[in-house]
């Protein structure tokens, strides 16, 4: 049967050895950052951790709030592929574990010579601007706010889930569960809100330049994670059909995916391009520091290609219809996107803490493998675990004959 | 321009219009246009229409925009009047992007709702045949062209064959013309 997917051996000897890479690098970082004698590189292993766990759990939680957006929308053409963001969204809650250990730790347990250097203003003490910040800005709240999103977010992902494999075994023709489904997507949305597209990425990210606020923040790191999030799916989609699944997916939802790529990247670099302006032009010097590190400082090379690889390359190779249904460009579009979004995150991240000592190593990039590897292996095995096909779906007839 | 020979069939449904052009398609007969009252889902499929151009000359229009906008802020600012804004260069481009972002949509929207009008050949000030005054209405009416060779009894009979509800025989200017409809024009047609 090609409903049921069996993940072949290529696929499961990869992510174990991407697993196997990431956690081999993160022993060695250990030995070597940990043990030496460098500031920077203890600094540095804990930020390349915060960075690729958030990174990777913001884009799992994007397939919880597609899910979520197309159940509103009453989306059909997102279910001849449902299974692939439920399995991811079932995840989250591994590297929900994983980002939360990384967060709590750095907030509490972290400290170079008795400063912490990645969140600084655990200590206010002293500094004007912190300690008016403090209200918010403190470790209970961080805490407190880490571990109700993550629990929120895991249980959302598992109950989407859970809903949609009720939905295969109801009754023929029932939309009782459907609508049940409806109504949890958008206690959803608003959790959503109130998290990832509002404090959370303040908390987690923002907060590591103390001193510095941006109003769009949320929304950027949002659309960063939402177009990452999608790219991962469509890497998800077009591995399964190549494997000889997913039969009902045809170009029709490829070409849709590849919008979805295309518009966010677009809206991405709005967001982005809105934060950075805003800023260029009332020209205050508090708020500049932040880009000057950035667009002039040490990492201009790193800012500047992630304009172009999350702007300029999505918007002249994702522009064209043909290219948005050629599953090797769309393919190859999602990893450049992953990578780029990733790049993002990595100059969200470490300016503030390393300055002019950043590395882009063996160490980044083997984290980044292992969390790689990490989401394939949990997501193909749940992808294991049901049909691929959302059957007794209502909107199942009207995914198979959509045209995009 | 050119004055034509139409044999006009009219259906009262969707689900019957489909399988119609269809048949017309495979019947040989040159099928000149279908009119709906509103935009019928998968016709272009049916009628075997090819995906116009008409993105391309979106494209086209709004690097247009592009262009305009920032050669001409580039020419304001740096050699026809420079000024100096917070002492920032004259050549600022941050500064040039939202208007060249709202010229580049200005131009791509105008440029490609003309270009619509163009190729559906609709326009204020222009007049085309009214094959059937419901085509606006609650009718989808299917235009075949034929000329004096044709049969036209053949024809009609297999329109009617096909499920049409009326069918006509008319000889009608096949393109757009400058001109305005008038009030007596309109009644006659309703």
């Amino acid at each position: 049967m090609t409903e049921r997917f069996e993940i072949p051996a290529r696929l499961r000897n990869t992510s174990l050895a991407l697993i196997a890479v990431g956690v081999l690098v993160l022993i060695l970082g250990g030995v070597t950052m940990l043990g030496g004698h460098d500031h920077h590189d203890k600094t540095r292993f804990w930020l390349v951790l915060l960075q690729n766990s958030v990174f990777f759990l913001l884009l799992s939680v994007a397939s919880v709030f597609i899910q979520a957006a197309a159940s509103l929308a009453q989306g059909g053409w997102i279910v001849a592929y449902k299974r692939v963001p439920e399995a991811i969204g079932a995840n989250v809650w591994v590297f929900g574990l994983i980002a939360g250990a990384i967060l709590i730790f750095i907030a509490t347990g972290f400290s170079v010579d008795g400063h912490n250097t990645i969140y600084h203003w655990v200590h206010p003490e002293g500094d004007r601007i912190l300690e008016g910040k403090k209200a918010f800005l403190n470790k209970e709240m961080f805490i407190g706010f880490t571990i109700v999103t993550i629990a929120l977010w895991s249980f959302f992902g598992r109950k989407f889930r859970a809903l949609s494999l009720a939905q295969e075994n109801a009754p023929k023709n029932s939309t009782k569960v459907y609508w049940t489904m409806f109504k949890w997507s958008a206690g959803f949305l608003l959790v959503y809100a109130l998290t990832q597209m509002s404090t959370t990425p303040w908390l987690w990210i923002m907060s590591i330049d103390a001193h510095w606020y941006s109003t769009m923040f949320s929304w950027y790191t949002f659309a960063s994670a939402f177009v990452s999030g999608m790219s991962v799916i469509l890497l998800f989609v077009v591995f399964l059909k190549n494997n000889g699944n997913l039969e009902l997916v045809t170009k029709e939802h490829i070409h849709d995916l590849g919008k979805f790529m295309f518009a966010f990247s677009v809206f991405w670099t709005y967001v982005w391009f809105a934060q950075y302006m805003l800023i260029w032009y009332s020209n205050i010097p508090e708020e500049t520091t932040y880009f000057k590190m950035r667009q002039h400082g040490p990492y201009s090379l790193i800012w500047y290609s992630v304009f172009i690889i999350n702007f300029i390359m999505p918007i002249l190779i994702l522009m064209a219809r043909p290219s948005k249904r050629n599953y090797f460009t769309v393919t190859f579009m999602a990893m450049v996107i992953i990578f780029g979004h990733w790049l993002d995150f990595y100059i969200m991240t470490m300016p503030g803490p390393l300055g002019k000592h950043w590395h882009l190593g063996w160490y980044e990039l083997g984290i980044f493998m292992g969390f790689a590897g990490l989401l394939i292996f949990v997501v193909s095995n749940t992808l294991t675990k049901s049909s691929l096909v959302p059957g007794n779906h209502p909107l199942l007839k009207e995914a198979m004959l959509h045209q995009s | 321009m050119a004055i034509k020979k139409f044999a006009v069939a009219c259906y009262d449904d969707e689900e019957v219009l489909f399988p119609a052009v269809k048949q017309v398609r495979n019947s040989g007969y040159k099928l000149h246009d279908v009119y709906t009252p509103f935009p019928v889902h998968g016709l272009d499929g049916a009628l075997g229409l090819k995906e116009t151009d008409l993105h391309v000359a979106g494209f086209i229009y709004g690097i247009t925009g592009t262009s305009t906008a920032v050669g001409f802020m580039s020419w304001i600012f740096c050699s026809d009047w420079p000024i100096n804004f917070g002492g920032k260069p004259h050549w600022s481009l941050p500064a040039f992007i939202p208007i060249t972002f709202e010229l580049t949509v200005l131009f791509a929207a105008v440029g490609m709702v003309l270009t619509f009008c163009y190729l559906n050949q609709i326009m204020p000030g222009v007049k085309k045949h009214v094959f059937h005054p419901r085509q606006t209405d609650d009718l989808f009416v299917v235009a075949l062209e034929i000329n004096d060779h044709t049969n036209e009894a053949e024809v009609i009979n297999f329109l009617k064959s096909t499920g049409a509800v009326e069918t006509s025989v008319q000889v009608a200017e096949s393109e757009w013309w400058f001109g305005r409809w008038d009030k007596k024009e309109a009644y006659e047609l309703a």
